[in-house]
């Protein structure tokens, strides 16, 4: 572990999608105008008050881990990673890099599309602002983790991006958006028990509706940060400074 | 200090298989300190695998591989080698400043370094171009540039002057012979055969196997011709009449 090499990872990140403006728009862009389109869509505020924190617990997990499962495939594909991994970088530097940089991306997404919601949307938040957004940042975290973890069975960009709707999709059908998960078929349930954007989407759930740091929100919170980190260790695992 | 007793490189019955076929067949070998040996033969000869072994970051199937009088690979080693890969591995959406930068900073190098090697490699004009925005020619020499970062004992360039103009190309031997002027060992594979005569040593690779392993006057002298392609056609010549 080496602070400043970490850091500059961060840096160079942030760098880089301060260069690709137009993905930094659609980041921070397409969550508010999904959220917008689901305010009018269903144009019933005690409805849209339950759905609308479910999927600000969605969108940066899903987000995130598109842009890094793809972000990591490019390193790899460009040999930029084979150079870092020849170099004195650490595993963790480069994996606490991702997480910083899209950390402070994640907070600025939920930010504008939370202002959004809490406006001009009518969106109803019980709890703090501040605990939506932690909990929002470490969905995020938790996507990311996964893409990178993920990305490394990707041989190519094409195959990073199948793995969006593969890891993706099952876990926002299970997660309590469609149905509560409490009704679903008991093996659903299960299911649904095991996937961690359920805990995210419940702590997303819990805040909006109570003002209280609840038992129930602190186990959340404790699932999504654990799986985060699993994940990241797993992340590690698969880089290799030595390849085939 | 440099620890000048010793072969800089020293590799012994290396045995090295990619995708369930070995592609190099026991290669015992040196490269002595402070000079430039060029690694040649034609494409698919295993020029890049035997390149990838030496700096650590190929998988070997057998044999032993030491470099500055460590195990290959070894992290003592990551500061002290500096490396280019055969594709430029730049990030296509940073400058080359910001690139140069990046990479000086996970090296620890000095600051300025990145401003040093920009120019070295006569890419001063467009060090405020983007990665995507640069010339094939352009690309190399900035990935050429990052393993000239800090001031590494040993340099191993992967086909450093594919697509360079002759101009360009000379400027860069120079560079090379310069750099092993001052102590600096340099490993440089190449198929052109006219970049040969510039190494102090040459040793030539075909089918994973050394053909050659001399100074280019002792393969003249051995072949009893002037040009270096042809001793190579000779050598091989002799090669499959031995086998008959």
């Amino acid at each position: 572990m080496n602070l400043a090499i970490t850091l500059a990872t961060a840096g160079r990140i942030l760098a880089q999608l301060r260069h690709d403006r137009r993905t930094l728009a659609l980041l921070v862009g397409v969550p508010s105008v999904l959220m917008i389109l689901l305010r009018y869509v269903i144009d019933d505020p005690a409805a849209f008050n339950r759905l609308g924190p479910t999927l600000l617990g969605i969108f940066p997990f899903v987000v995130m881990f598109m842009v890094t499962s793809i972000t990591t495939q490019r390193e790899r594909a460009t040999g930029t990673l084979e150079r870092l991994m020849a170099g004195p970088l650490g595993k963790f530097d480069l994996l606490l890099g991702y997480a910083i940089a899209f950390g402070v991306v994640a907070a600025a997404q939920v930010t504008v599309v939370l202002a959004l919601s809490l406006t001009w949307l009518g969106l109803d938040l019980a709890g703090s602002v501040w605990t939506l957004v932690l909990v929002a940042v470490l969905d995020s975290l938790l996507g990311m983790a996964l893409g990178l973890f993920f990305s490394a069975f990707a041989r190519t960009e094409f195959q990073a991006v199948q793995f969006m709707p593969a890891v993706v999709l099952p876990q926002s059908l299970l997660c309590g958006l469609i149905v509560p998960r409490d009704t679903m078929a008991t093996w659903l349930e299960w299911l649904s028990d095991v996937m961690p954007l359920s805990y995210a989407v419940e702590a997303m759930q819990e805040t909006a509706r109570t003002g209280d740091f609840t038992g129930v929100l602190t186990r959340d919170v404790l699932v999504v940060g654990g799986c985060t980190v699993l994940s990241l260790v797993l992340g590690a695992a698969t880089l290799r400074r030595r390849t085939p | 200090m440099m620890n000048l007793s010793g072969p800089a490189i020293a590799v012994r019955d290396l045995r090295v298989s990619r995708g369930g076929t070995e592609v190099l067949h026991g290669l015992t070998f040196e490269v002595p300190r402070g000079q430039v040996t060029g690694l040649l033969g034609p494409s698919g000869c295993g020029k890049t695998t035997l390149i990838r072994a030496i700096v650590g970051v190929q998988i070997v199937a057998s044999g032993e591989v030491t470099v500055l009088g460590e195990p290959a690979g070894s992290p003592a080693l990551r500061r002290k080698i500096g490396y280019s890969t055969q594709s430029a591995a730049i990030y296509r959406d940073l400058t080359v400043l910001e690139n140069l930068r990046y990479f000086a900073a996970v090296l620890g190098a000095a600051k300025g370094d990145a401003e040093r090697v920009i120019e070295e490699v006569g890419l001063t004009g467009a060090r405020k171009q983007l990665g995507g925005a640069l010339s094939g020619g352009q690309l190399s020499r900035a990935s050429l540039a990052v393993a000239l970062l800090g001031s590494p004992e040993l340099l191993v360039l992967d086909e450093p002057t594919v697509g360079l103009d002759p101009v360009l190309r000379q400027d860069l031997w120079r560079l090379f012979q310069s750099l092993a002027e001052r102590g600096v060992t340099l490993i440089v594979s190449s198929h052109v055969m006219d970049e040969a005569a510039r190494c102090h040593r040459l040793i030539m690779l075909r089918d994973g196997e050394i053909l050659a392993d001399d100074s280019p006057e002792g393969l003249r002298e051995h072949a009893g011709t002037t040009d270096l392609e042809e001793a190579f056609l000779r050598l091989i010549e002799e090669k499959a009449e031995r086998v008959r």
